[in-house]
């Protein structure tokens, strides 16, 4: 049997996340948000880790790092040393002071670009990939809790859609859930 | 969430709900561009494309239709190169530094402050390429394997720390500001009507639908590209103040170079904001997001740059004469008595006394004035660009060599061919994006909306929330205690930075 999923909106942020709280706490899973902006506070009780993305960063910007010196030990000191006004020019180490902003502006791009572009995967937002966000008003003004009645099958739909309803909602639906990406 | 201090002035004036800030971003998008528009846009790519015609014309002919000569051999192509990346200096330090610094006033200029920022390099960055007269070789910048022996680029070079320096900048400002974009691309994407500006908006939006996990690692990735930012604003301009500072050219090789060019770049980047800004408002009619007191802030920053800038002049004026090299003192002898002696005069007066007239109060809100200030602030960090360039080297160490530096139409038409296309750009950007960032200041409207702040929003402070109009009651930050919010309150009042709650989940 495909899978149905209650849409239950909300015109503020506030009531949304008050109405989480409450939901989570009579055993409802919820299973998405969907919000206009970033509603504060809405991650631990939805359950929505921590995001790992400084990590990554951490990770593009060390290998940055260790190309650009990997490169200029390469171009500057071993293939092809040049002596310029008498700088020294036969060990990194004593060059290396010439080479720092280069080491650090490398380190920068990587670690943006390398971050901006797993982002944009992970999120699965890439030019072209079709938006599934249930009502455009979810960019606009609305809030829209996305609960899936797989997750929540020791409740029954009725005593579902009762403990919603009590939390301050604009707008209910049930429909059978399509997964969009 | 919770209250700002009532002594604050608000963010955003009269009463907004969250939709009336979707409809006054969106509206210029969606609705006909006034007949200004056209005006200004047609004007601005006629100038931009006579621009490119001389381009051609100096490619086609070489550098010779320039009027450099043997003893001034940079001269208008630098000094237009400095003064469009400084420009483009302003963008990014509003929207890193000050994310960093949780000053929300940021939000209502850091879109258009950034989209200024990289047509401003675009702009720098043609400088360089064309200067080389030979734009198809432009790829020997790159250290790529070659057959001309072993040959590679020099990485002692502050020439080539400059390639990577702006390759560097121009490429992560533009990320940063693409991915504030997403969120509000989806916005105008859910609105548009016609089947076109559906689907290319679809594709800007990179198909964006604010699940809780995605605005999770939005606020993380905007945080750590601001930190990774915020070194890279004050390093581009550096090692641009490098090229002169390495070199043993007198007036020129002076340590302080890198300071007072970062603190320059600031300074007229925010004196373009303000030029393009003050249009912006009146045209799209976002007074109530844009008001006196952003104006205010970006005066002051206007302000404080300025007084650097002006004591950075003072100290190298007292160096030169201090540090007793009698080349290093007729450097700044002649540039102040010399043939040049306006140009440097103009610097001064533009540079060092305008921004102290902004101590008044009643001047730096004056939006009239301001607008003046900023354009006068503008030609003289143009100025002061010429006065470093042009004045340090036109009269060398023999005197048979001195010479003076006349620009040619060539030289002129590609200068205010690039303000046209700067500006064909940015009226460009202010028709079909997004001009205010939607989403951040939807989350701060019930912070430092006015309506907010003296309890006359409709709803706000009552038990029952108006349906349909985005309101509740007054909200305390879940997550805090009620002594945590006191805490806070108070520890706003101290400091100037108030802390920001959209940025992050603290």
């Amino acid at each position: 049997m495909a899978d149905r999923v209650i849409y239950a909106t909300y015109d503020d942020d506030h009531t949304l996340l008050e109405g989480a709280k409450k939901l989570v706490a009579q055993g409802v899973h919820i299973t998405d948000v969907f919000s206009p902006f970033p509603i504060h506070g809405i991650d631990p009780v939805i359950g929505v880790k921590h995001t790992r993305l400084g990590i990554v960063a951490m990770m593009f910007a060390v290998t940055g790092l260790m190309l650009a010196v990997v490169g200029f030990r390469y171009f500057m000191i071993a293939d092809w040393p040049m002596n310029i006004g008498g700088k020294p020019s036969f060990s990194l180490l004593e060059n290396f002071p010439a080479f720092v902003p280069i080491t650090f502006e490398f380190t920068v791009l990587f670690a943006a670009h390398g971050m901006a572009i797993t982002y944009l995967i992970r999120n699965k937002t890439l030019p072209g990939m079709p938006a599934d966000n249930p009502y455009p008003r979810n960019t606009d003004d609305r809030f829209t809790m996305e609960i899936r009645l797989s997750d929540n099958a020791e409740m029954s739909t009725d005593d579902l859609h009762k403990k919603i309803k009590a939390t301050g909602i604009v707008e209910l639906e049930e429909k059978d859930y399509v997964k969009i990406k | 969430m919770h209250k700002e201090a009532a002594i604050r002035e608000p963010l955003i004036l009269g009463h907004k709900t969250y939709s009336d800030i979707t409809e006054d971003v969106c509206r210029s998008i969606e609705g006909k561009a006034p007949r200004a528009w056209y005006i200004m846009f047609g004007v601005a790519l006629l100038v931009g494309l006579y621009g490119i015609g001389c381009i051609l014309y100096l490619l086609g002919t070489g550098i010779g239709t320039w009027g450099l000569n043997k003893t001034v051999e940079w001269a208008w192509d630098i000094t237009n190169f400095v003064w469009w990346v400084g420009i483009g200096h302003a963008g990014t330090l509003i929207s890193a530094v000050l994310l960093l610094f949780r000053q929300r006033w940021r939000m209502a200029i850091n879109r258009s402050a950034e989209a200024m920022t990289i047509f401003a390099v675009f702009m720098a960055g043609l400088f360089p390429l064309i200067h080389m007269g030979r734009l198809w070789v432009g790829y020997w910048v790159l250290p790529i394997p070659n057959q001309f022996g072993s040959l590679w680029v020099n990485f002692n070079s502050p020439l080539l720390w400059d390639v990577f320096a702006i390759t560097t900048y121009l490429t992560v400002s533009v990320v940063f500001w693409y991915i504030g974009l997403i969120p509000d691309f989806a916005t105008i994407r859910d609105r548009a009507k016609g089947a076109l500006s559906k689907k290319m908006y679809g594709i800007l939006s990179f198909g964006w639908s604010g699940r809780a996990k995605h605005w999770n690692r939005f606020e993380i990735v905007s945080l750590v590209l601001a930190g990774l930012a915020t070194p890279l604003v004050f390093s581009v301009h550096s090692i641009v103040s490098f090229d002169f500072a390495t070199s043993v050219i007198p007036g020129w090789h002076t340590t302080i170079f890198p300071p007072y060019f970062v603190a320059g770049a600031v300074f007229s980047g925010f004196a373009m904001v303000q030029t393009l800004l003050l249009v912006l408002r009146k045209g799209m009619k976002l007074e109530a997001y844009i008001h006196t007191k952003h104006i205010e802030y970006m005066n002051i920053v206007i302000m404080v740059t300025g007084s650097i800038v002006g004591v950075a002049y003072l100290t190298e004026l007292f160096i030169s004469w201090y540090s007793g090299v009698e080349y290093e003192s007729y450097a700044f002898i002649n540039r102040a008595t010399g043939p040049y002696w306006w140009a440097y005069a103009s610097m001064m007066t533009c540079n060092v006394i305008s921004p102290q007239l902004m101590w008044f109060r009643k001047l730096r809100r004056s939006l009239l004035f301001t607008f003046f200030i900023s354009i006068v602030v503008n030609i003289g960090m143009w100025f002061e660009r010429f006065v470093i360039i042009v004045t340090s080297i036109h009269r060398d160490y023999l005197p048979s060599s001195w010479s003076m530096f006349y620009p040619t139409w060539t030289d002129i038409g590609i200068f205010i061919g690039t303000l046209g296309i700067f500006f064909a750009f940015y009226l460009a950007f202010a028709r079909y994006f997004p001009v205010l960032a939607i989403a951040e200041l939807k989350t701060i409207v019930k912070i430092s909306g006015e309506s907010y702040k003296d309890d006359t929003a409709p709803g706000f402070g009552g038990d029952h929330p108006v349906v349909g109009s985005g309101e509740a009651s007054p909200k305390i930050d879940p997550e805090q205690k009620p002594e945590d919010t006191i805490k806070k309150e108070t520890k706003n009042k101290d400091t100037d930075a108030n802390s920001d709650s959209s940025d992050k989940g603290e």
